[in-house]
């Protein structure tokens, strides 16, 4: 199922959640909301789904206007952050909920629901743990119950809300992979929330990076990382380091000298440099290069992270040299990034 | 009004005791003291009401008992129990559910009506009722035109309890209601349920136990009702006096025995309710502490 999202706004008590959203989203993808806290990742999940109203513009699912369609017509799958799932019913009667309450025309017998619910704990990998309470499971496995309870209802849109947000680094990393076979196994489309990059990245086919109730860029992941077509995107997504320089006659500047990089399509004025801090080449001589003296240095897991200050201003960036690389020893460092991005500076 | 976390939580606190343990002796002083207070001001004179119940023996008692007038008294406090809570069951889930699950203007206007009935003495609460519906009120003509009796009747007494017992329902489940959000609410709906399936199955089963314990206060209080229905029942032996009425007129009647008798009747009742809400506990102990440690 198509799922597109056109001209959405949505405001709580005249408070802009989201504004001008638009989005498509294709059958069978398998899509990442990534943005910091209160940027309107949920909110977007939640008009999709139909928990929340637009107060503007309009969702469609396939070619139709969903606005006309309740929650229940809807047919999508939410798994919420906090699970919710029902504490008072075992795991086998959380999962065939959706079943039990449909109309008795199109409700599956006692049988059918019940085995229907062991199918999906096998596919979550948790067969033999019907009979238990939500209470009695670990926040991994209460996780994948609420996944198999929202997969029960074949939903045409399985959205999951912060799917992973609760748990430990190493389950997180096990869930990942997966809800990738699972979603490569069932092909639903699928639009999930996360704050957290490194899971964005890995897990999507694309990434719909937000902020501040915008969407700011969507892409592969590869597009994201390599292209961010814009300053918040290069500071969100990765390591990056900025500089503030000047633009003249197509010469990018730091204070009173040319760094080496040229910008011929740039007017003149000022402007940020942004780029990756493992991106770059030291140079021996320094003619056209940024140069800086050192003033801290850190290890970091595989690398050395150098921390310098450039020019009168002293303004500070990081670079990232291999463990043992002689240009840590030494006080002034000269390096030139490799890839680079110029954003002219607002207003 | 009981704190609402007694009932339901021993599950915790038996966990929590083991980490915030006194020690034995302070412990034994405090359960001491905490007995020894029970004893005195609840369990005593609940003793006492059946001892001078029965101290003429067992005859005068059941003589007592079947007065005509009391009997009258009995069925009419059951009857007045039996419509005001459920009627109040109804009103205070739908308030509850409307403060705790919604926003809306005037909330917190709503939230100090809920509590009105326990802010004003219950014999002004009888009092309103007089002054909207009595033979000198806006509405008493019109009443008595189309012959429509409140005043000194049963439906008097009916209404009086009923707003004098209001909030025991709707203040037990706020709290509760709010602390669960809508979010089971709102899986449900995603789940296909309708609003009627997405109560019955997931809202009610959340908050049955605090809704029971509601209901228990809120017929205990309807059956011991005596100001708000003492203002709006007009004392008429066998027709409008309730139990609380009926006792206290044998009372100034001096007839000890006999009032003693309906009170430890009326006590009895009580009773039923609180031993019918431990046996509920244990016969569900383990569902509710598997529904509450989420
Ligand atoms: N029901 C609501 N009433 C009022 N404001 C709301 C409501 N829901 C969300 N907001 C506001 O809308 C903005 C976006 O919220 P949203 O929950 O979508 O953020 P998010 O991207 O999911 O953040 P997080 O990563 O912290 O979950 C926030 O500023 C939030 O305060
Ligand atoms: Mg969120």
């Amino acid at each position: 199922m198509e799922v597109r999202v056109s001209n959405v706004r949505k405001e709580f008590d005249r408070f802009p959640a989201l504004r001008d959203v638009s989005l498509d989203i294709r059958s069978g993808e398998l899509i990442a909301l990534l943005g910091p806290s209160g940027s309107g990742k949920t909110t977007l999940l939640r008009l999709i789904a139909g928990l929340e109203r637009p107060t503007r513009g309009t969702i469609f699912f396939g070619d139709e206007d969903a606005s006309n369609r309740t929650i229940q017509q809807r047919n999508v799958g939410f798994v919420f952050q906090h699970y919710a799932l029902f504490r008072h019913m075992t795991v086998a009667d959380n999962i065939g909920f959706g079943l039990k309450v449909r109309p008795a025309a199109k409700r599956p017998t006692r049988a059918e629901i019940r085995a229907r619910a062991s199918e999906l704990l096998d596919l979550v990998q948790l067969s033999g743990l019907e009979k238990r309470y939500p209470a009695q499971l670990s926040g991994g496995q209460r996780q994948r119950v609420a996944l198999a309870r929202a997969m029960a209802i074949e939903p045409k849109v399985l959205l999951l809300d912060e799917p992973f947000g609760a748990l430990d680094a190493q389950v997180r990393r096990e869930l990942r992979r997966w809800l990738r076979e699972i979603h490569d196994a069932t092909g639903h489309t699928t639009i999930f929330v996360t704050h957290d990059q490194e899971e964005a990245l890995e897990l999507a086919d694309r990434v719909v990076v937000m902020s501040q109730g915008r969407i700011e860029q969507i892409g592969t992941a590869d597009e994201v990382y390599d292209t961010p077509n814009s300053p918040f995107v290069y500071g969100f997504i990765g390591e990056s380091s900025s500089l503030p320089v000047k633009v003249e006659d197509g010469q990018v500047w730091i204070s009173d000298r040319p760094i080496g990089l040229s910008t011929p399509d740039l007017g003149d004025g000022e402007a940020t440099l942004y780029f990756r801090p493992h991106d770059i080449e030291l140079l021996d001589d320094c003619n056209g290069c940024i140069a800086g003296t050192l003033a801290a240095s850190r290890r970091v897991a595989g690398t050395r992270r150098v921390e310098l200050e450039i020019g009168g201003a002293r303004e500070r960036v990081e670079i990232e040299l291999p463990v043992g690389h002689p240009a840590a020893q030494k006080s002034r460092v000269a390096f030139r990034p490799k890839r680079w991005k110029l954003f002219p500076k607002e207003g | 009004m009981a704190d609402p976390e007694l009932y339901p939580a021993d599950a915790y606190h038996q966990h929590a005791s083991l980490a915030v343990t006194e020690r034995p002796l302070a412990r034994a002083a405090l359960m001491a003291l905490a007995f020894a207070f029970l004893a005195i001001f609840l369990l005593l004179p609940l003793v006492v009401v059946f001892e001078q119940a029965f101290s003429r023996g067992i005859a005068p008692f059941l003589s007592a008992i079947n007065d005509p007038d009391t009997i009258a008294a009995i069925r009419l406090t059951l009857l007045v129990a039996v419509i005001s809570v459920p009627l109040n069951l109804v009103f205070g889930v739908a308030a509850a559910w409307a403060i705790a699950k919604f926003e809306f203007k005037g909330k917190a206007f709503l939230t100090t009506l809920i509590d009105l009935p326990f802010s004003v003495s219950p014999v002004i609460s009888g009092l309103v009722y007089v002054l909207l519906f009595g033979a000198s009120s806006l509405l008493g003509p019109w009443l008595k035109m189309h012959g429509i009796v409140i005043l000194f009747a049963v439906p008097g007494i009916v209404l009086a309890t009923v707003f004098v017992t209001f909030p025991f329902v709707a203040r037990e489940l706020i709290p509760l209601m709010q602390e669960q959000g809508t979010g089971d609410e709102e899986a449900a709906l995603s789940l296909g349920a309708n609003g009627w399936q997405t109560f019955w199955h997931v809202t009610l089963p959340n908050i049955k136990w605090g809704l029971l314990y509601g209901v228990l206060l809120c017929n205990a209080r309807a059956m011991g009702e005596f100001g708000a229905v003492s203002v709006v029942s007009g004392h008429i032996r066998g027709l409008t006096n309730t139990m609380p009425l009926h006792v206290e007129i044998l009372y100034n009647e001096y007839n000890a025995v006999a009032a003693f008798a309906v009170a430890s009747v009326l006590a009895g009742l009580a009773l039923v309710t609180l031993v019918l809400k431990t046996l509920l506990e244990l016969r569900y102990g383990a569902e509710i502490a598997a529904t509450r440690g989420h």
